[in-house]
């Protein structure tokens, strides 16, 4: 029975989306798309629940036995990332009902998303490598006609241009799993992992893992591969911009995760090397994209950017520690960037545009809004005692634990630019009086839609405050699943059954 | 397109073609064939059908939109993927009820949930591909 | 024939870079297809090319008879095709649709998501 804990978080939100085109005219399309989200969270928990009992746990679908048929599998990374991902799914559901149009929805946009979260879900679960590429593609194409739904010039050039280069570096993805598949014989991740190891070729893997690398690259939006994102992410509806800057990303940053801990760990000096520099830079443009922007989902989209750096940097330093600060960080920042856009969303509502210096003086007529983002931009730039704080103070000594000074000093330098963009919103969005004259009021958005926007990202910025409040069991979490990234027994014990 | 001859055509060989789709989906059990070459001849008949009376013609033949077929083949499938649920397998397993024996040599014939998700590949492939082409064609 | 298979590859790959550094972006998605095309070859060829018959069972055997091909990549190729089509026609669609309202598909003059400076205020 263990085989359907893993199934349920990706079979719900599918047959959510099926039932969801069916009835799609509202609100029947709306509810399903809810109660399939709701679906999503129990079985998740359901997940989890088994991970913290069972450790890892796998199933092998069809019955098929390990290195033969498709296995799905979830140690504590998957695990949470699944939570995570039903959490963020929810919130955005409920966000959706207050800002989607019912044309739009009428289109299939439920039926979307919901293919959307069951291709993410999927990606987080699967142990093996070409189904790792499916779920990318159901996640792909769920999120280009997401992207571009509701029309328009800006969302069509956009489109066209984060659809181009995706489908690039879905080809180099797949070109390296096509060559991985020739050295190893197997596309089973556990089952590939001593087939790299026991490879002739060393040189060969090390360039199929910088294949890897720059087709995951380009998802996780690294350093010179990062340009599709802030010419995209400001244009769709900022429910979707939400769900793809909490969501997409990181799915690329697990997939570097799982691909650098698991499979490629033959020439750590180089590759990982090679990913401390890249974390680097990335890091550092991002802060300094977002310090020359002036559009409320441009400063945020660029850095999501920078914030994937301090993520790739846990997975680059290979220690104990910087794996945790990863994982945590992972986790406090799906949260907090998502809720970050869902303010972003409702500022629009209120004070009729996305530019700072067209808008301003929410503080005064929207006290509450004002409140709650403060809590995510400060948990952002790393403010005591916000979720953030703990995420960069984990990496920030697990960098002077191996005496990476410069490593350190760059992480806490890009941590000091966040505050200067957040303040920069702050200032501009909310303490400024309104370039109009006019007070930008509640009144603008209807009570229901207020309240659907609204509860969402009160929901998150409670969660962004308990993780901060209360790190220690997180904390922990995030130790036993590093452990398990670094030390892949249990992993590859649960998915070939202790079998050769 | 209009040619008399093609049209008069069309009539014979799209159900010609949709009798030989259907074929190649109950084939498939046990031979080359299956749910998806199936549904790409059946969707062909139907393409072949809107070249000689036009798409509107065409989707009134299809009587339900391609999107919903799709997506009714996407349950389909899934829900067949979930039967072994009942009986405890992993998802996707298949199970066979035989009638009139109890194996594939003596059954007269057996019902199974494979032919089911090859039922549902076949109507995802068909209603996938002609609300593409539809959609290509009412555009241009 | 590995040889063969290896230059093809690399004759494609070539092509679809140099179609894929143009503005046009009709020109880029046809790079994008030879580029595809190029990575199912690559599949298929490092699941090892041998002479044999297709891996069929014979009715009344447990095995198939005499030397077979390698049946996995044929299944990742068509897989990779499937998605592949289905991401082509679906970027098809969106260069068509991006053409009529921005009458062009010149991506230099597709400046609307990401407006010049200059031209902002």
């Amino acid at each position: 029975m263990t085989s359907w804990v893993l199934v349920m978080p990706i079979a719900v939100p599918f047959l959510a989306a099926v039932a969801a085109f069916l009835w799609r005219a509202n609100p029947a399309g709306r509810m399903i798309s809810l109660g399939g989200s709701v679906l999503t969270l129990m079985a998740s928990i359901a997940l989890m629940v088994a991970v913290l009992d069972e450790g890892v746990i796998a199933a092998q679908m069809s019955n098929w036995d390990a290195p033969f048929g498709i296995t799905l599998v979830a140690d504590y990374l998957s695990a949470v990332m699944v939570v995570i991902t039903a959490i963020t799914g929810l919130a955005t559901a409920i966000y959706a009902m207050g800002e989607i149009p019912e044309a739009t929805e009428r289109l299939g946009f439920h039926a979307l998303f919901q293919t959307l979260i069951a291709g993410v879900t999927g990606a987080f679960l699967t142990g093996d490598l070409f189904n790792l590429y499916v779920w990318f593609e159901v996640m792909l194409i769920a999120s280009f006609s997401l992207l571009v739904i509701g029309g328009g010039k800006e969302r069509l050039d956009a489109g066209i241009k984060y659809v181009a280069l995706n489908l690039v570096s879905t080809l180099i993805f797949l070109s390296g799993i096509g060559l991985l598949y020739g050295i190893t014989g197997t596309l089973n991740l556990a089952d590939m992992r001593e087939g790299v190891a026991n490879a002739e070729n060393q040189g060969l893997v090390t360039v199929i893992a910088m294949m890897f690398m720059v087709g995951f690259g380009v998802k996780a939006a690294v350093f010179p591969l990062f340009f599709w994102l802030p010419a995209s992410y400001h244009t769709p509806y900022f429910a979707i911009s939400a769900v793809f800057a909490g969501l997409l990303t990181k799915v690329g940053v697990y997939a570097l995760m799982r691909m650098f801990t698991l499979v490629f760990v033959g020439d750590v000096g180089f590759t990982h090397e090679i990913l401390i520099w890249v974390s680097l830079l990335t890091m550092f443009t991002g802060v300094i994209g977002a310090a020359a922007q002036t559009d409320f989902r441009k400063i945020l989209s660029f850095h999501i950017i920078s914030q994937i750096g301090y993520m790739t940097l846990g997975l680059a330093l290979f220690t104990p520690l910087a794996l945790m600060g990863g994982v945590f960080y992972l986790v406090h920042h799906i949260i907090v960037k998502a809720n970050l856009f869902f303010v972003a969303g409702l500022a629009k509502q209120y004070a009729g545009h996305t530019d700072l210096d067209r808008i301003g003086g929410l503080y005064k007529s929207a006290p509450l809004l004002a409140a709650l983002f403060i809590i995510p931009a400060f948990s952002l730039a790393g403010f005591p005692p916000l979720s953030g704080f703990w995420a960069k103070y984990l990496i920030v000594k697990a960098a002077l634990e191996i005496d990476a000074w410069f490593v350190a000093f760059v992480s806490l330098l890009v941590g000091l630019l966040t505050i200067y963009s957040m303040t920069k919103i702050w200032g501009l969005a909310f303490w400024k009086p309104h370039p109009d004259g006019i007070d930008p009021t509640p009144d603008r958005a209807p009570p229901q839609v207020t309240r659907a926007m609204l509860t969402p990202i009160a929901g998150l910025a409670a969660m962004t405050i308990i993780i901060g409040f209360f790190p220690e069991p997180f904390v922990q979490f995030a130790e036993t699943a590093a452990t398990q990234l670094l030390d892949p027994t249990a992993y590859v014990d649960a998915v070939l059954g202790g079998t050769p | 397109m209009n040619s008399v001859i093609f049209t008069a055509a069309a009539r014979l060989l799209v159900a010609l073609m949709f009798v030989f789709s259907l074929f190649m989906l109950l084939r498939g059990h046990h031979l080359p064939g299956g749910g998806f070459i199936g549904g790409l001849i059946g969707a062909v008949s139907f393409i072949v059908y809107s070249l000689a009376c036009g798409p509107a013609e065409a989707r009134k033949a299809l009587r339900i939109s391609p999107e919903v077929i799709a997506m009714l083949g996407l349950g389909i499938a899934l829900l067949a993927g979930m039967f072994s649920f009942i009986v405890g397998y992993p998802l996707f397993t298949g199970q066979w009820l035989w009638v009139g024996g109890d194996s594939y040599e003596t059954a007269a014939f057996s019902l199974n949930t494979v032919l089911v998700f090859d039922i549902g590949v076949y109507l995802v492939v068909l209603g996938g591909i002609l609300s593409l082409t539809y959609a290509f064609e009412e555009e241009t | 024939m590995e040889a063969l298979t290896a230059i093809v590859i690399g004759t494609l790959t070539a092509a679809s870079v140099y179609l894929m550094l143009a503005r046009n972006f009709m020109r880029f998605l046809f790079g994008l297809v030879l580029l595809s095309n190029a990575v199912n070859l690559t599949i298929f060829a490092s699941g090892r090319m041998t002479k044999g018959h297709p891996a069929l069972v014979p009715y009344g055997e447990d095995a198939p008879l005499g030397v077979v091909g390698n049946a996995l990549p044929q299944a990742l190729v068509l897989t990779a095709i499937v998605i592949g089509f289905g991401l082509l026609a679906f970027t098809l669609a969106l260069a068509f649709e991006g053409y009529r309202r921005m009458r062009s598909v010149d991506t230099d003059k597709m400046r609307f998501a990401e407006p010049k400076e200059d031209a902002q205020k």
